[in-house]
């Protein structure tokens, strides 16, 4: 018994971490300005390089305790995780800041100043030069995300994903194509802490009041699916009801002593439940025993424990049934 | 201020805030309404468990009061009782339970004994996709047609479901829609049946189903979860706890939660569910021209669903061996109003030979339509949310 709970308490704290994890593992680095002169100030007033991370889930998501870095030594796995973890500012614990909204954002400041504040890394970023930046889970080992920002990226001038969240379509890893450089023009605009991607409308809604107006291609999709859906299940029970008469054959052929081939015709079909009961009234009428049936009187002692809250006195009358 | 003036000014602001002073004759309408469905439930034995709730649940919501008073009573005020109590229905937590009561109840054995009875519940859906063409024509958004047109899968929980994700604002209508329909399924259907069979399809005999072991009703749920969320993980939530709830009823280990869940439970949400769902239909957002149209294409999505499920078994009987030939008179089960249109198919074929029972073989496609508008409901959703 004792070794039961053990087993499904450790299964259970298994799942439990394995989902952290897993949405964890969901977070993505969404846009980053390495030279900020006049864009985003942090909460001193002050402008500076910047990271910002999106939880690309439907829940909350909490980041504390996962690393922020931007020295790829932190790669090499001939070091100790103690030693990488050493090269990485660790999101601290016990701020409530750090748990993220749904498809939400979060800013880090590159600034070197951690004393600052939670989101405040410990490295800065250098323009003019190529910046990788990378998250890595709580392990320190495991990379969730990371990007190499371009050397090219002026001052104000962000490196952004197209679509938030999005590094593939169709399956396929997208690398350097699901980003872009953004210098806050008309359709190119720095988004620091809103989606890079907005959204006015539905994609989807509007694709089909253009492509299908009278809503022919949308029955012939749905009724396809529908009837798809029904008929993988028809044929699959369809299978198992045959598997399921050869077992029943089988099993009533061994009863018999003898093998299902050899059962007479007689033996292998199925008696239906209305046969059956055809059968069993017959042989009621037959032995004629319902009277003796009607006979049998039975006294139980019906046992009534008072309480005022089962007592009708208490009550105006009962409740009416039609 | 004198002790008289203030008297009346403070009767003056109670009276500001009384039904009376701020009663619209939209307000009588539906309260009127209200009572209608009340009657319709008691006196004429309509679908009372649901009726009844909607019915008072239109009175609670449409008692006039003054909404900018901040009084916090209204079913859209934030934070009011009734709006918490309205979240199960906007958020869409309310019809997964049911689902989980529904599975509990059902027994899938005619289904399981009978698998190509499946088919027709699918047939059947197409009343959800020929609404959703004629909403589209009639100006509606194919969001807000998606949501309409699911009134023809004949499920309420599942109209609920999909609408409070697609057309929140249309919810109120469409769940009234759908279960009056439901309610008025002995009406609706039984002159379609006429039309579209023969008195010789009619008299169709079939086969009494073989008897299904608790092997084969236990991997049902199983099986069947795994196959419909896999193609369909839109309809997890309603699927999920359909196939769970008749996993506990046959499973035979979980008696107790099988029991709750179809007693109890369900009581409890219908409760809630109807009674919110009428609170939902304000004067305000339920007398529109719209509304008009909903009602128009849900009905039009009833009749097109048991006809594609009538003239679908007699499209399948042209491929069907003499022995083995469907009796049409159950094709209009294929909408999940479980078990009434299984009850009308039986009534009906009863009509025509008092010896022909069809209440078992048209549970097949009653549950399978069941299923079927959950699976429909789960492409809407994932087309068009």
């Amino acid at each position: 018994m004792k070794q039961k709970l053990i087993i499904t308490l450790l299964l259970i704290a298994a799942c439990a971490g394995a989902a952290g994890a897993q949405s964890r593992r969901n977070l993505r680095i969404n846009e980053v300005m390495v030279q900020n002169d006049s864009n985003y100030v942090d909460d001193y007033g002050h402008h500076k390089a910047w990271i910002e991370l999106f939880n690309t889930t439907h829940a909350p998501l909490n980041i504390a305790s996962v690393f922020i870095t931007n020295n790829p030594a932190t790669l090499n796995k001939e070091m100790s995780v103690n030693e990488r973890k050493s090269l990485m500012y660790p999101v601290p614990l016990g701020d409530v800041l750090t748990k993220i909204p749904k498809r939400q954002h979060v800013v880090f400041w590159a600034d070197g100043q951690p004393t600052l504040g939670t989101f405040h890394a410990n490295f800065t970023l250098t323009p003019g030069q190529d910046n990788w930046v990378a998250v890595f889970d709580a392990d320190g080992v495991t990379l969730i995300d990371s990007v190499t920002v371009p050397a090219a990226l002026g001052p104000n001038q962000s490196y952004a994903r197209i679509v938030d969240g999005i590094d593939s379509e169709n399956g396929k890893k997208l690398g350097a194509a699901a980003w872009q450089i953004r210098d806050d023009s008309e359709g190119m605009p720095v988004t620091p802490s809103s989606n890079n991607k907005i959204r006015e409308r539905n994609d989807k809604i509007d694709m089909f009041a253009e492509k299908d107006a009278n809503g022919g291609a949308m029955a012939i999709m749905a009724m396809g699916i529908v009837f798809s859906a029904l008929l993988l299940l028809c044929i699959c029970f369809y299978i198992i009801s045959k598997i399921g008469a050869y077992v029943s054959r089988r099993n009533k052929a061994e009863s018999h002593g003898t093998t299902a081939a050899e059962m007479p015709e007689t033996h292998k079909s199925h008696d239906s439940g209305e046969e059956i009961a055809a059968i069993a009234m017959a042989l009621h009428e037959h032995l004629d025993t319902h009277d003796r049936e009607n006979t049998i009187l039975t006294i139980n002692k019906v046992k009534r424990a008072y309480s005022p809250w089962s007592s009708k006195i208490y009550n105006l009358r009962q409740t009416p049934n039609k | 201020m004198d002790f008289s003036e203030f008297l009346l000014s403070n009767l003056q602001q109670f009276w500001n805030l009384t039904g009376f002073h701020n009663a619209t004759w939209q307000h009588f309408v539906m309260l009127a309404v209200g009572l209608f469905f009340i009657w319709l439930a008691i006196k004429k034995n309509f679908e009372p468990m649901l009726l009844v709730p909607i019915g008072f649940g239109m009175l609670i919501g449409n008692i006039p009061f003054d909404t900018t008073a901040g009084l916090e009573v209204g079913i859209y005020e934030e934070g009011s009782v009734l709006n918490i109590l309205y979240n199960g229905v906007s958020a869409g937590w309310y019809p997964p339970l049911i689902f989980l009561g529904i599975g509990a109840m059902t027994d899938f054995s005619a289904l399981i004994a009978n698998p190509k009875l499946m088919l027709i519940g699918a047939a059947a859906q197409f009343g959800i996709f020929g609404a959703y063409m004629v909403a589209l024509l009639l100006g509606f958004a194919p969001d807000q047609a998606g949501a309409i047109a699911i009134i023809g899968g004949a499920d309420g929980p599942t109209a609920i479901f999909l609408s409070s994700k697609l057309a929140p604002n249309l919810m109120g209508a469409i769940a009234v829609s759908a279960y009056s329909y439901m309610a008025l399924v002995p009406v609706i259907q039984p002159p379609i049946m006429r039309l579209f069979t023969t008195k010789h399809e009619r008299l169709i005999k079939m086969k009494p189903a073989r008897a299904v072991s608790q092997n084969e009703k236990i991997i049902f749920p199983i099986v069947g979860l795994l196959l419909t969320c896999f193609v369909v993980p839109s309809g997890i939530p309603l699927l999920g706890m359909l196939f769970f709830g008749n996993l506990l009823r046959e499973c035979g280990v979980c008696t107790r939660l099988a029991k709750t869940a179809s007693n109890a439970l369900t009581d409890i949400v219908t409760i809630l569910l109807g009674m919110t769902v009428g609170a939902s239909t304000q004067a305000s957002e339920f007398l529109t021209a719209q509304t008009i149209g909903i009602f128009a294409l849900g009905f039009m999505a009833f009749i097109i669903a048991s006809t594609s499920g009538v003239l679908f078994v007699k499209l399948f009987n042209l491929f069907l061996p003499a022995a083995k030939k469907i009796n049409p008179l159950i094709g209009n089960a294929g909408v999940s109003a479980v078990p009434m249109s299984a009850r009308i198919s039986n009534n009906l074929g009863l009509e025509y030979d008092p010896s022909n029972y069809l209440l078992m073989h048209a549970m097949g496609p009653n549950v399978a339509g069941v299923i079927g508008s959950a699976v429909a409901a789960g492409v809407l959703l994932g087309f068009l949310a």
